[in-house]
């Protein structure tokens, strides 16, 4: 990991190990290098880390909170002490703006007036749609007609903040194919268009460039765990779709060897059923939307449709540095399905008084499981696990409610339908 | 202006293909290079398609088939190969039946390149669980090369993630087709060019595959650029050609004219007719080829 730390990975291409890269059209090539020279000119700019930092805490509100969770950590975890990094507390509801003020003020100085985006289950879109608001920049954002009908709730916020949204009906009409259009729309209008891309995934320079915006999560929770609590956790836990919030949580524990790292994938309706999202899990090495990472595909190397109750994570990819992390055994990945997911919800928010996106209840659930694996290991050892909660749970409760009565209430102590 | 009656000087530059465009040069023209996909309206009607595309109605067509590989994800296509693609991929086309369209296209005597985004490369063979990209890179030039294939055009594939398919290519002597764009800079254009074999493909517009109403004054400026970087290599100039009169205008300063939503439209307008006639196609294909004889 000592490459990741150092900063020798990613290479001047953009490569983590094997995987990584820039697999575009030559048309983009240019307007990544300026997107490349701009980032990289940012990160030594007192000035641009001045602007950045004042609008975190000024009009993001950050710091972002870490609440513990001691009813669920009692009652659901075995009493492994749960910690929550309160993502959903973030102004427009997830870790996604921590990403779009960075890359809204690199617009700003590549002199672009024109951002698109692409979105699964919308904040992404919300939050490009906002800082456009903000900025004063155009705004397209992609997102697919399943998801323009699962989430409904952000479709309307966007096109309040001005955005326009158009939905993909493409292939199977959810991310992948959104980020399709996404990269049809930027290869056309490159010159005056900035792709504001919102997952760690994509063409170098966007995994790097999107990591360093969200280690802002795992920066201010290093430091409130070694002011509040004295230690830093066992163990950090996130979800991962596309993979922004996992690594921006991870970011600065990856040279801490003693802090494990989990993130949790959308395992659907279980990996073995071929029914999900688990590109680690359940993918292999391919190249997907700009870089060579694990892909969701059939025998010859088309993509497969990803299939999640949580339309953030509905995405048959993930970003190259998981892939790298995976690979080399630093960070492990494992899937959580739907049910498991959507229990998780359940149990927070009655345990807690806090409603967690479907996304991050996979998170939850999956802190869930490892609490319990790590006291049936070490029974004498408390464990401390940190969670990030990337997102807020208003834009699910339709899934929600739909879910939850069809499949009938949840034992909030076991975790079991009843 | 570049003489384009001059020969090209380095014969290692042009491959295989860029030896059929330096033929058409002989003849005082441009080359002209059709793209169906293989697949739609199914196998053996694209096959049929293509070789209509080497005959018109007079035995007289394209010089070039590019054959191009239906993908779940075609990032640099627009609406009409969208199109093709997702109805091909919905019945069954498998990367294979692109050696059964090249062996096809060969036997007419065309030059058969492929198109093809770069995961299906990498995964050929692998059935899923690829771990050795490089092999399956191998297999597909391996492939291609016994089915009488020219080379590759690669859509999402640029000189700088290419070493797999750099080693494969010169192994079973394969011509590299790389794409360059308005949007590219001198240097990469130059870097471009010294990696390609056979002709280097210039992006007329910015944007996705799809006829449009006029070509546009970009076309001529960035294969100028071309030249003056590369002048060994030919030029070929496609995205948004759809009649002949274009074709005869990019002829008249490009080495290749390269012509792929106008062809499969025509196969999706005779699909939705319930005929599956070629007449159109074939029309079509006599239109472009005198568009490109008549050009200079």
């Amino acid at each position: 990991m000592s490459e990741i730390v150092s900063g020798a990975l990613p290479d001047a291409l953009g490569h983590y190990g094997p995987f990584g890269g820039r697999f575009v059209p030559e048309a983009l090539m240019a307007a990544l290098q300026e997107l490349s020279e701009a980032f990289e000119a940012s990160r030594n700019d007192p000035e641009f880390a001045a602007e950045l930092a004042d609008l975190q805490v000024n009009y993001a509100g950050r710091p972002s909170p870490i609440s513990e969770a001691r009813n669920f950590g009692e009652r659901c975890c075995g009493g492994a002490r749960i910690l929550l990094k309160r993502e959903d507390l973030n102004h427009t509801g997830s870790h996604k703006i921590n990403n779009v003020l960075g890359q809204g003020l690199l617009t700003r100085r590549m002199g672009k007036k024109r951002v698109i985006a692409e979105t699964g289950a919308g904040q992404h879109g919300v939050a490009t749609a906002t800082i456009a608001a903000l900025m004063g920049f155009e705004c397209r954002v992609y997102m697919g007609r399943v998801d323009t009908d699962r989430q409904a709730l952000n479709v309307a916020r966007m096109q309040l903040l001005g955005a326009e949204v158009v939905a993909v009906e493409a292939g199977s009409a959810t991310l992948k194919d959104a980020m399709n259009e996404a990269m049809r729309d930027w290869v056309t209008n490159v010159d005056t268009t900035h792709y504001l891309i919102g997952s760690a995934s994509g063409p170098y320079p966007f995994p790097k460039m999107v990591k360093q915006f969200q280690s802002v999560i795992s920066a201010e929770s290093r430091a409130q765990m070694l002011d509040r609590f004295g230690v830093l956790p066992d163990a950090v836990c996130a979800c991962v779709g596309g993979g922004s919030n996992a690594i921006g949580s991870f970011a600065e524990y990856i040279g801490d060897d003693d802090v494990a790292l989990y993130g949790f994938e959308a395992g659907g309706s279980g990996v073995e059923t071929g029914e999900h999202a688990a590109s680690i899990n359940g993918g292999s090495v391919g190249v997907l939307h700009g870089t060579r990472t694990f892909v969701l595909q059939d025998d010859d190397g088309q993509t497969v449709e990803s299939h999640s109750i949580s339309a953030g994570l509905d995405y048959p990819g993930v970003g190259p540095e998981h892939a790298y992390l995976a690979q080399t055994g630093r960070a492990h990945y494992e899937p959580v399905n739907d049910d498991e997911a959507m229990t998780a919800l359940d149990q927070l928010t009655r345990c807690e008084g806090i409603m967690p996106a479907i996304e991050s209840a996979h998170a939850i659930a999956g802190a869930r499981r490892l609490a319990l694996r790590m006291l049936a290991e070490r029974p004498d050892h408390r464990p401390t696990i940190l969670v990030t909660v990337s997102g807020r749970g208003d834009k699910d409760a339709d899934t929600a409610m739909r879910y939850f009565g069809v499949h009938g209430d949840v034992d909030a102590t076991t975790g079991r339908m009843s | 202006m570049t003489d384009l009656t001059r020969p090209f000087d380095d014969e290692s530059r042009l491959g295989v293909s860029g030896r059929m465009v330096a033929a058409c040069r002989a003849e005082n023209r441009a080359a002209l290079v059709g793209y169906l996909p293989v697949g739609y309206p199914d196998v053996p009607g694209s096959i049929a398609a293509m070789v209509a595309l080497t005959q018109g109605t007079q035995g007289r067509g394209v010089d070039a088939v590019e054959i191009g590989m239906p993908y779940s994800d075609p990032m640099m296509d627009g609406l009409a190969i969208q199109h093709a693609d997702t109805r091909a991929i919905e019945r069954g086309v498998r990367t294979h039946d692109v050696f059964s369209a090249v062996e096809a296209v060969a036997a007419t005597g065309a030059t058969p390149l492929v198109m093809i985004y770069y995961n299906l490369v990498e995964h050929y063979g692998a059935r899923g669980r690829s771990t050795d990209p490089a092999a399956s890179v191998r297999a597909f030039a391996r492939d291609l090369a016994n089915a009488g294939g020219a080379g590759l055009i690669t859509p999402d594939l640029t000189p700088d993630d290419a070493e797999f398919w750099t080693a494969a290519s010169d192994e079973f002597g394969l011509d590299r087709i790389y794409l360059v764009a308005p949007s590219s800079t001198d240097e990469r254009v130059a870097r471009t060019a010294s990696a390609c074999r056979g002709w280097i493909y210039s992006t007329s517009v910015m944007g996705v595959t799809g006829a449009r109403a006029q070509t546009s004054d970009a076309a001529p400026r960035l294969v100028a650029r071309v030249r003056s970087l590369a002048p060994d290599l030919p030029v070929g100039v496609g995205l948004g050609i759809s009649n002949g009169t274009q074709a005869g205008q990019i002829g008249a300063f490009a080495d290749l004219a390269i012509v792929g939503s106008a062809l499969v439209k025509e196969l999706i307008a005779a699909e939705d007719s319930g005929t599956n006639s070629l007449d159109g196609l074939r029309a079509l294909v006599d239109d472009l080829a005198a568009g490109v004889r008549n050009s200079r």
